[in-house]
Formats: structure tokens, C-alpha cells, sequence
């Protein structure tokens, strides 16, 4: 059976679960409407929805982009820089340990109610495990390589761009899967703290007004953005990475 | 070709001494084979002669012709250290890249230009891999990466050559093979050839040098006769093999010359 199809057997597993559960023990529609309720809630709502999860999506995407840059970045300081090292590490753990949940109104505060403050939120959730992937791949490049670069008189240049980095990347693409998964946790949060529009925004409202089935609608298009995104870094970086080692193959 | 002259060379870690006061000449085209027991210091006394990172060092390598050893090294380790995500012609020109100037990169000059191509291509040719420049090296056996690293060293083209058991992961038929190879292939060059084993030593070398004990000290060159490669079929050679891995079983100090030891 071909791998692509997997993910979407266990979708539809997982929908006949939820209904199962919903008609076993007769919930009722205003504490979890069952899949059909929230398929019919996701048509009558598409083009709300579709609005929405642009908004989100671009601010997952951006997130991304500048998280996976800014961590890339300072992992490259903290290898090359090592007087600096010290300097940095504190203050970008005590990121981590300060739950970004507890940091949201903070940032909006700082930056509005508009797109930064979720970008911000959605960079503090990735920088993390894209920072110590990455520092960890490039800090464990193999000795005789380097050994052999040196006596092949070659600059740190030079070293970093042909054995350095492409040496690490199977570890920054560990990273980055990670963050591609968490990425929406900083987006969605920011959204729920404040904010007028995003799937975040469209949940809470639902959760307001009771409408259950279109609350579950986001959530559902929200768990498929995370799942396509997912898949495809993971695609993408196999096709990237073709010499990635993978020895649990049958 | 010159000749390369270690001089009271001395390695230490923290309290514990490797060697000291080392003096070794490795003739200028010829190869110097040096046997030893593990973790005698022999892959060490070769990082000092690369000026690679050896804990605490002390001594002297110098040229004959009065100029320095750096940058006149090609280095072999016991893993073929091809890098995965280089394809064979790539790695082979692996030098050709890290020593690229800044102004290559910023011209935007070819990052294996035609001629280093042409002259890549034919050594693979003697190495016999022509039909794999283009491969991954996951796509190639144990002794075909061998064969590439052999052909990278070739591609630096220095004048010495340091090899740290650089065969010693193959199989045996490989391995004679490779041998006879690189004999061929490195002539006229100075190597300096780190092995385990006696045999490899006694058909390659042109002096066969055995350190040993605790700190490390050389004994006298063995210096076998003939042509290398040396025939397995000459008795003098493995009968000399016999008493160096009867030495080797049990190194100490108080034991009586192998014959042929200058």
C-alpha cells in the first residue's frame, strides 16, 4: 500500500471513531456534534472559513519563515561565536520556560492586535527547537571530515558551506518537522488572546454563541492545515536530503 | 624529492606520554610503513606530522628543502570520509571547492571548472571508476569507496601522503588489490603509511618501522628487499611477516632484532 494513502485511512478511521462515540453515547450536539453536523457546518460556512484560515495559515507560514531564519542564525553564533555562547543560551531558555500563554497579552500589548503579535508568538514556539536541532547537527560534524578539509587548507567558509551544513541538516530537518507541527499552538493562541480575524478568532467566537458544530469545523480545517504542512516539510526534506540515514526499513 | 625530518617530536596527554623525543626520517619517495599495537600513538605521531589538533605537542617536522609541510599533505584516513551528499566526481574535487576564493564565488566561476574535470575524470579512470563519477557514494561497495578516497588523494596531489590504515576495513582480495594500486598510483611520492598489519607493511614499504611501548619509542628500520609491490610468493617476506606479528603478539622491549632491522 503506497505511504500517501495512509494518512488519509487513518482520517477516515478516525472520523468513524467519532461518530461511533457520538451515536454510543448519545452526545448531544451542543457538547460534541458528531462528523456529518460538522461536514454540513464546514459547506454552509466555506467561504468564512476559507477567509479565515488564510489569515491563520499566513501567519503560521510567516512564523515559520522567520523562526526557522532568526534560529538558524543565532545556532550558526553559538557554533562559530563560543565566547558568546554563555551569553545567549540563558536568555533563550528562559523563553522556553516562560509559557507562551502566560507571554501573549505581553505581546500584544507590544505589538497590536494584528498580524506581529501571532508571528511573534508563532516565531517564540519554533525558535526553540530549531535553534538546538540545528546547533546540535552542526556541532556534531564528523571529526575526519574536518580533518580532511584542514589539510586540504580550507576556510571556515568554505568548510561550513560543504561539510558543516550540509552535514547538519539531517538534525535541522528533525527541527524543523517539529516546528511545522507546533507552529499553529503560537498562531492559534495569539488569536485567542486577541484578535479580529484567523481560525483562532473564528473558534472563539463559535464558542460564544454556542454554534459547536462551526466551532469543530475550524478545528478540524485547522488540524488538516497542520497535517498537509506536516507532510509536506516532510516530503520536501526527504527530497532535500536524499542521503538522510534510514535504517528502520523493513 | 625531499625528504621529511621529525625531530624530537613529543606528545602528552594531560599526565599520560605517548611519546618522546621521536625522531623519524621518511625518505623522500619512498614509503615508510609503521606498525604498532592500538592506542600506541601511531594515528597521533600522524596528526602531529598533518598539524592536526594531537593534545600537547612538542618537536619539529621539517622539509628537507627548508620549506614548511602544510599545505603539502594529502591526508587518507581508515574511513574513506567521502561526504554523502557529494556525488564521486565531487568528492574527488573536494579540495578544488573549500580552496575556491572569495573572488571565485563572487564571479561566479564554475565550481569544478573544465580542466580540474578532465583531470578528475582520468584519475578515476585509473582507479576504475569512470562509470561511477556521477553516483552517490551510498551506491558504491566498500572497496569502491576506497578507491574514490584513493582517488581524492591523488586529486590534491602533494608530495606526502599520510595514510592511517587506509585499507584496513576491506576484505582480503580487496585489499591486495588496493594495495597494488596505490603502490602504483603513489610512486615517487613520499608516504608514510600507518597499518596493523605486518604483511601490508612488508610489501608496500620501503622502510618498515615498529613503535612500541609505553611512551612509544621507533625500533630500527626493517627495510625488505625487492621491488614493491612485493610478491606473496617471496618466502624472505613472510617469514619476516611471521616474526613481526609474533613481536607484535608480544611487544616488550627486551627482545632480540628482527632480522633485516638496519
Amino acid at each position: 500500500m503506497k505511504d500517501a494513502i495512509k494518512p488519509f485511512i487513518v482520517f477516515l478511521g478516525l472520523l468513524i471513531l467519532w461518530h461511533t462515540l457520538v451515536i454510543v453515547f448519545d452526545m448531544p450536539d451542543y457538547i460534541l456534534p458528531g462528523p456529518g453536523a460538522v461536514a454540513q457546518s464546514m459547506v454552509e460556512n466555506a467561504s468564512l472559513l476559507w477567509e479565515h484560515t488564510l489569515v491563520t495559515l499566513s501567519e503560521m507560514l510567516m512564523g515559520l519563515f522567520l523562526g526557522v531564519l532568526m534560529g538558524i542564525i543565532l545556532a550558526l553564533i553559538l557554533v562559530y561565536f563560543t565566547a558568546l555562547r554563555p551569553w545567549l543560551l540563558p536568555p533563550l531558555l528562559i523563553t522556553q520556560a516562560i509559557p507562551v500563554f502566560a507571554l501573549a497579552p505581553i505581546l500584544m500589548l507590544w505589538f497590536g492586535y494584528g498580524m506581529t503579535s501571532k508571528v511573534v508568538m508563532t516565531i517564540l514556539v519554533i525558535f526553540f527547537p530549531v535553534v538546538t536541532c540545528c546547533y546540535d547537527g552542526l556541532r556534531h560534524t564528523h571529526q575526519g571530515w574536518l580533518d580532511m578539509a584542514q589539510t586540504m587548507g580550507g576556510n571556515r567558509f568554505a568548510i561550513l558551506r560543504n561539510i558543516r551544513w550540509p552535514a547538519a541538516l539531517p538534525a535541522l530537518a528533525s527541527g524543523l518537522r517539529v516546528a511545522v507541527v507546533v507552529a499553529p499552538i503560537g498562531a492559534v493562541v495569539g488569536e485567542w488572546v486577541g484578535s479580529s480575524a484567523g481560525l483562532g478568532y473564528l473558534m472563539l467566537q463559535a464558542n460564544a454563541r454556542l454554534w459547536v458544530d462551526q466551532m469543530f469545523a475550524a478545528l478540524t480545517v485547522l488540524a488538516f492545515c497542520s497535517v498537509t504542512l506536516y507532510y509536506t516539510t516532510d516530503r520536501l526534506l526527504r527530497r532535500l536530503i536524499p542521503w538522510q540515514p534510514e535504517t528502520s526499513q523493513e | 624529492m625531499f625528504d621529511v625530518i621529525i625531530r624530537d617530536a613529543s606528545l602528552r596527554f594531560k599526565n599520560h606520554c605517548v611519546f618522546e623525543n621521536l625522531n623519524l626520517i621518511l625518505k623522500g619517495g619512498k614509503w615508510t610503513c609503521l606498525l604498532g599495537g592500538s592506542g600506541v600513538g601511531k594515528t597521533c605521531l600522524l596528526r602531529l606530522i598533518a598539524g592536526l589538533p594531537a593534545g600537547e605537542t612538542t618537536g619539529e617536522i621539517l622539509c628537507q628543502d627548508g620549506f614548511p609541510v602544510s599545505h603539502r599533505i594529502a591526508w587518507m584516513a581508515q574511513q574513506d570520509l567521502l561526504l554523502p551528499w557529494f556525488s564521486v566526481l565531487e568528492n574527488i574535487t573536494l579540495g578544488q571547492r573549500l580552496r575556491r576564493s572569495f573572488t571565485d564565488i563572487v564571479k561566479r566561476h564554475p565550481l569544478i571548472p573544465p580542466e580540474v574535470e578532465d583531470q578528475a575524470m582520468s584519475i578515476l579512470e585509473k582507479v576504475g571508476l569512470t562509470e561511477k563519477a556521477r553516483v552517490l557514494p551510498q551506491h558504491l561497495s566498500g572497496g569502491q569507496r576506497q578507491r574514490a578516497a584513493l582517488a581524492r588523494t591523488l586529486m590534491e596531489n602533494r608530495p606526502l601522503v599520510l595514510m592511517d590504515e587506509p585499507f584496513g576495513a576491506l576484505d582480503a582480495i580487496t585489499r591486495l588489490n588496493l594495495q597494488d594500486l596505490a603502490c602504483e598510483l603513489l610512486e615517487n611520492r613520499t608516504v608514510l603509511l600507518i597499518t596493523h598489519d605486518p604483511l601490508e607493511a612488508l610489501r608496500l614499504g620501503h622502510d618498515v618501522y615498529h613503535l612500541r611501548g609505553y611512551p612509544a619509542r621507533l625500533t630500527d628500520a626493517i627495510t625488505p628487499p625487492g621491488k614493491t609491490p612485493r610478491s606473496l610468493e617471496d618466502n624472505g617476506i613472510m617469514m619476516l611477516q611471521g616474526k613481526l606479528l609474533d613481536r607484535l603478539r608480544h611487544e616488550s622491549f627486551d627482545e632480540k632484532p628482527v632480522k633485516g632491522e638496519q
